[in-house]
C-alpha cells in the first residue's frame, strides 16, 4: 500500500483504480443498457426526442422475450453447460494426475516433457481447428456436443496441467514423505494430504478452465452446424446477425444472460481463486 | 529393541556421490547424531534409513532385518522434518492422529495415544489449533507428538531445531534429550550444529563430503579428534591451526615457524620423530591456552599481540597474533588486557594435537 499524506493515496491508488474498474465494467454497462433499450432507440435514435446515449428512459424486455421465444437461447445455455462442465472434468482429472507427476516424480525427461506440454498450449486454435476437423469427421462425431467436449482438453489440459505443475511445486515435499512414513502409500498421501491442500489450486484450474470452454468460439463455429446444438457465443452470433442486420438488443441479451453463470461461478470461488493464483501454502 | 545397521552404504545421483561406503551400527536405544557441513551427505543418509531415497549399493538393517526394498511406510520409523512438515489443513489432534488412522487402531485407542502424547509434550490445550495457528516451538513439539504417538522402532530427526530462534533451540534441546530419556528410542538425528550434536548424541558420527570421518562419544571426537577436519568442526570457537616445521634440537623435537617455537610434548615426541625436518600442522584448542605465569615453562609458551578482545562474561576471547599466525585463546573474565597489548602465552603440552600436512590425518 502507498504511504503517506492522504491525497497521495487518492491520487496513486484511488483514481486510477476507480479508471481501471470503469474500463471493465463499461462493456457489462453498455450490454445492460442495450438490453433493456427499445428499437426505436436503437435504430435511427436521432429521431427520439429524449435520446441520450448512456441512458434510456423507456426500458423494455422486448428483446430478452424475443431472444427467448424466438431462438434457441434456452438449448444453447444447456448445450454450453453440459459441454463446459464435461470437458472441465476431463482436463482437470487429466491436469492434476499430469501435474503432480511432472512436478513430483522424478524420471526421465519429465522437464522436457512439461515444456512440450506448455508448447502445445502454445499451438493457435486457428490452426489446429484444421486438423482436428478431419479427425473429427473420421469419428463421425461431427454436430455432435461430443465435437466440443473431446477437442476443448486439447487446450485445456494443457493449461491445466501447467497450473496444477506450479501450484504442487510451491506445497513442500516433506508434507508427503511424512504422510508416507505415517503409513500411507502414494495414492493415499495424495487423496488425503496433496489434494485437500491443492484445493484452491485445482479451483482456479476448474474455473478457468470452465470460463475457456464457455467462451470458446472457433471449434464451436467449425464443429458444430445445426442450431439446436450449438453454443451461446455461437448462437447468438450466427443467428441474430443475419448477414448485414444486427439484432442489437437480442444480441446483447444473450451476451448478457450467457455471461451470468460464468461471474456466478467466479464470484463463489473468488477467494480460493486468488489463493491458487498466488500459490502460497504455508506451513 | 531395534538396532539399526548401516553396511557399506551408497548413495549416487547422476554425477555425484553423495555417500560413500558408510558403515554404522545404531544399538538399541542409542541415540546417535550424524554432524557435517552442508552436503556432507548426512541428511541422504538419514532419508534413505527413512525410505525416501533408493540405495545405490549396501544395505541397511533394522534388528537384523533387510529393509533396503522396505517402503517407508512399512519401516516402522517416524521423522521430524525441519520444516515440521504439519499437514496444513488438519488440525493438531488429526495430525497426530492420522498415522494411526492410517494404521486402522481403534478410535479410543488413538484418542488415548494422543492425549498421552500431547500430556507428554505439553500441549494438551492446543488440539483442536490448526499448525498455521501455532508457534515455530509449539508447531515442533506437534511434530515430536506425531512421531511418538506411533511408538515406533526407530525416530528419524533431520534437523529439528534449525528452523527456532536460539534461545528456543537451547530448550527444545533439553527437552528433546528428557523426551529421549523417557521413551528410550533408538534415534538417529542429523544437525550441521557442532553443539547440538556434543549435547544430545550418546554417539556422534562426523561426515564430510560422504564419507564419515570419526565416530564415537561427544568428548572422544573432541580430546581426540583423528583429522584435522574433525579437530576443526568439534569444539567452539574453533581450534587454533599452524603450520610448523618439526625440528630436532638438544635431544627434544621442536615444532617451529615465524614467530612461534614449542617443545614437542614427550608423548608425542615418538610418533612425530618420523616427521623431523617435514611440515606438520599444530592445533590447539582455545581453551588450552590461557595467560602465562612464572610457573610456566618457556617450551610451552609464545609471545603474541591481542588484536580483539571479546569479553563474553563468563570467559574472554582473545583474537591474538604469534608472528603470522592468528589464534583465539579462551581466558579468564579477570583477565584485564588491551587491544595491540602484548601478552605471552602459554597452553597446557598434554592438549596439544599435530596433523599430517598434507593428509591432514592426526598424528
Amino acid at each position: 500500500m502507498i504511504e503517506g499524506a492522504r491525497w497521495k493515496k487518492w491520487l496513486w491508488f484511488y483514481l486510477p483504480m476507480s479508471m481501471f474498474i470503469l474500463g471493465l465494467l463499461f462493456p457489462f454497462y453498455w450490454m445492460a443498457v442495450t438490453t433493456v433499450r427499445p428499437d426505436r432507440e436503437l435504430y435511427r435514435p436521432w429521431n427520439h426526442p429524449l435520446y441520450s446515449p448512456f441512458w434510456t428512459s423507456n426500458p423494455t424486455l422486448d428483446h430478452i422475450k424475443n431472444l427467448l421465444q424466438e431462438t434457441l437461447f434456452d438449448r444453447w445455455m444447456w448445450n454450453t453447460m453440459l459441454i463446459a462442465l464435461a470437458a472441465t472434468l476431463i482436463s482437470l482429472l487429466c491436469g492434476v494426475l499430469a501435474g503432480y507427476a511432472l512436478a513430483r516424480l522424478r524420471f526421465r525427461w519429465a522437464g522436457l516433457l512439461g515444456t512440450a506440454i506448455f508448447v502445445t498450449y502454445l499451438v493457435p486454435q486457428t490452426l489446429l481447428f484444421i486438423p482436428l476437423a478431419d479427425i473429427i469427421r473420421d469419428y463421425s462425431i461431427g454436430d455432435t456436443p461430443w465435437a466440443l467436449i473431446l477437442t476443448y482438453p486439447t487446450f485445456l489440459i494443457p493449461f491445466c496441467t501447467w497450473l496444477m505443475m506450479g501450484y504442487f511445486k510451491t506445497i513442500p515435499k516433506e508434507l508427503e514423505e511424512c504422510a508416507r512414513i505415517d503409513g500411507a502409500t502414494r495414492w493415499q498421501a495424495m487423496l488425503y494430504i496433496i489434494l485437500p491442500i491443492a484445493l484452491p489450486g485445482i479451483l482456479s484450474a476448474g474455473i478457468f478452465a470452465f470460463t475457456l470452454s464457455w467462451n470458446e468460439f472457433i471449434y464451436a463455429l467449425v464443429f458444430l452446424s445445426s442450431p439446436e446444438q450449438k453454443t451461446v457465443p455461437v448462437g447468438v452470433v450466427s443467428e441474430l446477425i443475419r448477414g448485414d442486420v444486427f439484432f442489437w438488443g437480442p444480441l446483447m441479451a444473450g451476451a448478457l444472460i450467457g455471461s451470468v453463470p460464468v461471474a456466478i461461478v467466479y464470484s463463489f470461488f473468488v477467494e480460493h481463486y486468488v489463493a491458487g493464483m498466488t500459490g502460497s501454502v504455508k506451513g | 529393541m531395534a538396532r539399526v545397521l548401516l553396511k557399506n552404504l551408497n548413495k549416487k545421483y547422476d554425477d555425484v556421490h553423495a555417500v560413500k561406503d558408510v558403515n554404522l551400527e545404531i544399538r538399541d536405544r542409542e541415540f546417535v547424531v550424524l554432524v557435517g557441513p552442508s552436503g556432507c551427505g548426512k541428511t541422504t543418509t538419514l532419508r534413505m534409513v527413512a525410505g525416501l531415497e533408493e540405495i545405490s549399493s549396501g544395505e541397511i538393517q533394522i534388528d537384523e532385518q533387510r529393509i533396503n526394498e522396505l517402503a517407508p511406510m512399512d519401516r516402522d520409523i517416524a521423522m521430524v522434518f525441519q520444516n515440521y512438515a504439519l499437514y496444513p489443513h488438519m488440525s493438531v489432534y488429526d495430525n497426530m492422529a492420522f498415522g494411526l488412522r492410517m494404521r486402522k487402531f481403534e478410535t479410543e485407542e488413538i484418542e488415548r495415544r494422543v492425549n498421552q502424547a500431547a500430556e507428554v509434550l505439553g500441549i494438551q490445550a492446543l488440539l483442536e489449533r490448526r499448525p498455521r495457528q501455532l508457534s515455530g516451538g509449539q508447531r515442533q513439539r506437534v511434530a515430536l507428538g506425531r512421531a511418538i504417538v506411533r511408538n515406533p522402532r526407530v525416530f528419524l530427526f533431520d534437523e529439528p531445531l534449525s528452523n527456532l530462534d536460539a534461545a528456543l533451540r537451547v530448550q527444545m534441546r533439553v527437552e528433546l534429550k528428557r523426551l529421549h530419556d523417557r521413551l528410550e528410542t533408538t534415534a538417529i538425528y542429523v544437525t550441521h550444529d557442532q553443539v547440538e550434536a556434543m549435547t544430545l548424541g550418546d554417539r556422534v558420527v562426523v561426515m564430510k563430503d560422504g564419507v564419515v570421518q570419526q565416530e564415537g562419544e561427544p568428548l572422544e571426537l573432541y580430546g581426540r579428534p583423528v583429522n584435522r577436519f574433525v579437530a576443526s568442526f568439534i569444539g567452539s570457537p574453533a581450534m587454533n591451526f599452524a603450520e610448523v616445521s618439526i625440528a630436532q634440537a638438544g635431544g627434544a623435537l621442536w615444532a617451529e615457524t615465524g614467530g612461534l617455537r614449542v617443545k614437542v610434548p614427550p608423548a608425542k615426541a615418538e610418533a612425530l620423530r618420523r616427521h623431523a625436518g617435514r611440515r606438520v600442522v599444530l592445533g590447539v584448542r582455545p581453551e588450552a591456552l590461557r595467560i602465562a605465569g612464572g610457573a610456566d615453562s618457556a617450551e610451552y609458551a609464545f609471545d603474541s599481540v591481542v588484536e580483539v578482545v571479546e569479553p563474553l562474561g563468563n570467559e574472554i576471547l582473545l583474537d591474538v597474533r604469534a608472528g603470522a599466525h592468528a589464534m583465539v585463546a579462551r581466558v579468564d573474565p579477570a583477565t584485564r588486557v588491551k587491544v595491540h597489548e602484548k601478552v605471552r602465552l602459554a597452553f597446557d603440552p598434554e592438549r596439544l594435537h599435530f596433523f599430517d600436512a598434507a593428509s591432514g590425518e592426526a598424528i
